[in-house]
């Protein structure tokens, strides 16, 4: 177990070392940062002077070096646009991203996992065709789309949920919460949808199809000759058993639904990450478009070593510092 | 046709199984009917997609859907199981009719210990708690032959070897003491060196508990070792039913004949062995008459049109047309 997180974690280093060179080279190529930065009629001089303060005179394996350097103690440099520090920024928005990103998950996984498995089980009952049915439309309409249909239903029409924003927030230390006033939970609701609708269709498909692989496995009919109780089979062995593909999905769905979270937060003006990156894209905002990409491989990294963790904990046969084999015959 | 008996654990009677499907119905098992005595070891013989498995699925009620029991009954010490609810049928499973299935590589839950599996598997039939569960699941481990249990009970099927893992269903069958075992297969997926010593373990094991087994195999040499009886299958039809020793020594239906010849023997030297020609027709295309006509080399007008019933020559029954001439004379020396 110590050898293997010692060499997950190695690996995590490596990806991001990777990535950090990726998001150094976003510099080196995108336009010329002293253009973004300077006044109209600025000198020679006083570009020259902002270069060499922001060290882009150096030799670049010095500019990446002193980059990473930064990058790891999280120090991003200053926007272009806000002319503060990035890291202050993100700070600030994560927070949004964050509740709206596990809330999202939650729902998705509360949902997709009853439904997943009631469709596996009842595969051919007139509600499971209905949910599969119902699904298609999860799987298919673009979010943007899930999006403004939810708005214009229960915004525009009803009155119900405000359509953009979210709400009033509650400041508790450094972290902004939804959660602890009523507008900041009603303000959720909308978004939180909008961004679960895929993911909970895409785990009910995925367990669904998992339950019936291993429905039909010998070990799910040699409990039901053994006499086990239907709950005992269906969620003692079989559930468990399409837990480690489906924890794989989940955490990497996590990861995207941080990620991608910007189409949502774009249609419901929601002031997290993703329309702080989008708003960088559009005026080449390079500091936050980089610091962005390494904070979301970092994510990735994270959850991918949790999930790797997690399989352990499910699967014995992963256990390798067990004594195995040993007897014959 | 054999009447009921009141001593047999188990009576299949004009056993059906059909597969319905877009194009009609197939006919998977065709009225077989056969007993089995307490304690008695009965040999199910016969190629692959002759029915044997799928009888030995539908006497613990888990025939795969479409599979179902189109007619017959199957009555467990007097009392008919074929009809019940799969609740009522669930709680003679693992009790009184235990299952081992083919390969035991795939048979127990990877991600289980043994011992919880077998701790849940005792606990299901029997008023034990937890800690009582676990001595008896260790007495069971014991018995089967698996050797520092104490130590192994924790382990995962993982950490055993195929022949171990045999020995750990053998054990889970046994649980909670049932009155007949279905094995169907039970040494197929092991090397042969184990085969010998898994059927002699199971052999020692259930005359010692007075357990009857439905021994479903396409082996004769497993047969031969183990069983009391044994019931060739052919087509969905049982052939020939009868003491192992007469129906291995004289064959009576061709088929049967053939299938002895087709056996090697050491010391004993031939050019040739015997072997049937062509193959068991497929379920649609099964021939009116005898369902092994296009294959019988002692085949009869009659064989073509009328299909035979089973009748008794010596200690066995024999569904062949070759006997009737016997039946007959017999019964006009009257």
């Amino acid at each position: 177990m110590i050898a293997f997180l010692v060499r997950r974690l190695l690996q995590a280093i490596a990806v991001m070392a990777v990535v950090a060179l990726c998001a150094f080279f976003m510099f080196q190529f995108v336009g010329d940062p002293v253009n973004q930065m300077v006044a109209e009629d600025a000198t020679d001089e006083d570009r020259e002077y902002l270069r060499e303060q922001l060290g882009l005179n150096d030799p670049i394996p010095v500019q990446f070096g002193k980059f990473a350097l930064n990058a790891a103690q999280g120090n991003f440099g200053v926007s272009y646009q806000h002319k503060r520090a990035v890291s202050t920024l993100i700070l600030e928005r994560m927070p949004a991203t964050l509740e709206l990103a596990v809330t999202a998950a939650i729902l998705a996984a509360l949902l997709g996992v009853p439904m997943g498995v009631y469709t596996g089980l009842r595969r051919d009952g007139f509600a499971s065709k209905v949910i599969m049915t119902l699904s298609l439309i999860g799987i298919s309409l673009p979010t943007f789309l899930i999006g403004i249909l939810l708005i214009y239903l229960f915004a525009v029409i009803l009155g119900w949920l405000p359509s953009f924003g979210r709400g009033e927030v509650v400041q508790v230390g450094a972290w902004e919460s939804n959660f602890l006033s009523a507008s900041g939970l009603k303000s959720i609701i909308l978004p939180a949808i909008t961004l679960a609708l895929f993911q909970m269709t895409f785990i009910m498909r995925l367990i669904r199809s998992e339950m019936l692989e291993v429905l039909r496995t010998d070990f799910i009919k040699f409990a039901r000759a053994r006499g086990l109780s239907n709950r005992a089979v269906n969620y003692g062995h079989a559930l468990k058993n399409t837990l480690v593909p489906v924890i794989t999905i989940i955490g990497l769905q996590l990861g995207s639904l941080i990620a991608f979270a910007i189409i949502t937060e774009t249609v419901f003006q929601w002031p997290g990450m993703g329309q702080l990156f989008l708003q960088a894209v559009q005026v080449v905002d390079i500091p936050i478009m980089s610091a962005y990409l390494i904070l979301i491989a970092f994510f990735f990294v994270i959850i991918n070593l949790i999930v790797d963790m997690l399989y352990y904990v499910v699967d014995p046969r992963l256990r390798v510092d067990q004594p195995t084999g040993g007897g014959h015959g | 046709m054999p009447k009921p008996s009141n001593q047999a654990l188990l009576s299949v009677r004009n056993l059906r199984i059909e597969f319905p499907n877009r194009r009609g119905i197939l006919v998977a098992v065709d009225d077989i009917s056969f007993d089995i005595a307490p304690g008695e070891i009965l040999g199910v013989v016969g190629e692959s997609g002759a029915g044997k498995s799928l009888t030995g699925a539908a006497i613990i009620g888990l025939l795969e859907p479409p599979g179902r029991i189109a007619r017959g009954e199957i009555i467990l010490e007097g009392e008919r199981i074929d009809h019940l609810p799969y609740e009522e049928l669930r709680k003679i499973r693992g009790r009184r009719i235990g299952a081992i299935f083919q390969d035991p590589l795939t048979s127990l839950n990877p991600l289980y210990s043994v011992g919880r599996q077998l701790i849940e598997t005792i606990q299901t039939h029997l008023p034990l708690n937890e800690r009582e569960a676990r001595v008896r699941a260790l007495e069971l481990l014991e018995e089967v032959g698996i050797p520092g249990a104490e130590e192994r009970i924790d382990h995962y099927p993982h950490q055993f070897s195929g022949g171990m893992r045999q020995r750990v269903v053998i054990a889970l069958a046994l649980c909670a003491e049932p009155r007949l075992i279905i094995a169907d297969e039970p040494t197929t997926a092991l090397d042969v060196s184990i085969q010998a010593q898994i059927i002699s373990l199971l052999k020692g094991l259930c005359h010692e508990h007075g357990t009857a087994v439905m021994l479903v195999t396409h082996d004769m040499g497993v047969i031969a070792e183990a069983a009391d009886r044994v019931a060739v299958m052919y087509s969905g039809r049982i052939a020939e039913i009868g003491p192992v020793q007469e129906v291995v020594r004289t064959a009576k239906h061709p088929y049967t004949h053939g299938l002895m010849g087709s056996i090697p023997h050491i010391g004993h030297h031939v050019d040739q062995l015997t072997q049937i020609e062509g193959s068991m027709p497929r379920l649609q295309e099964i021939p009116t008459g005898c369902p092994f006509n296009p294959r019988c080399i002692q085949v009869m007008d009659r064989c073509l049109v009328e299909r035979p019933d089973l009748q008794g020559v010596d200690q066995s029954e024999v569904a062949c047309h070759l006997f009737d001439e016997a039946g007959l004379a017999a019964g006009a020396g009257e």
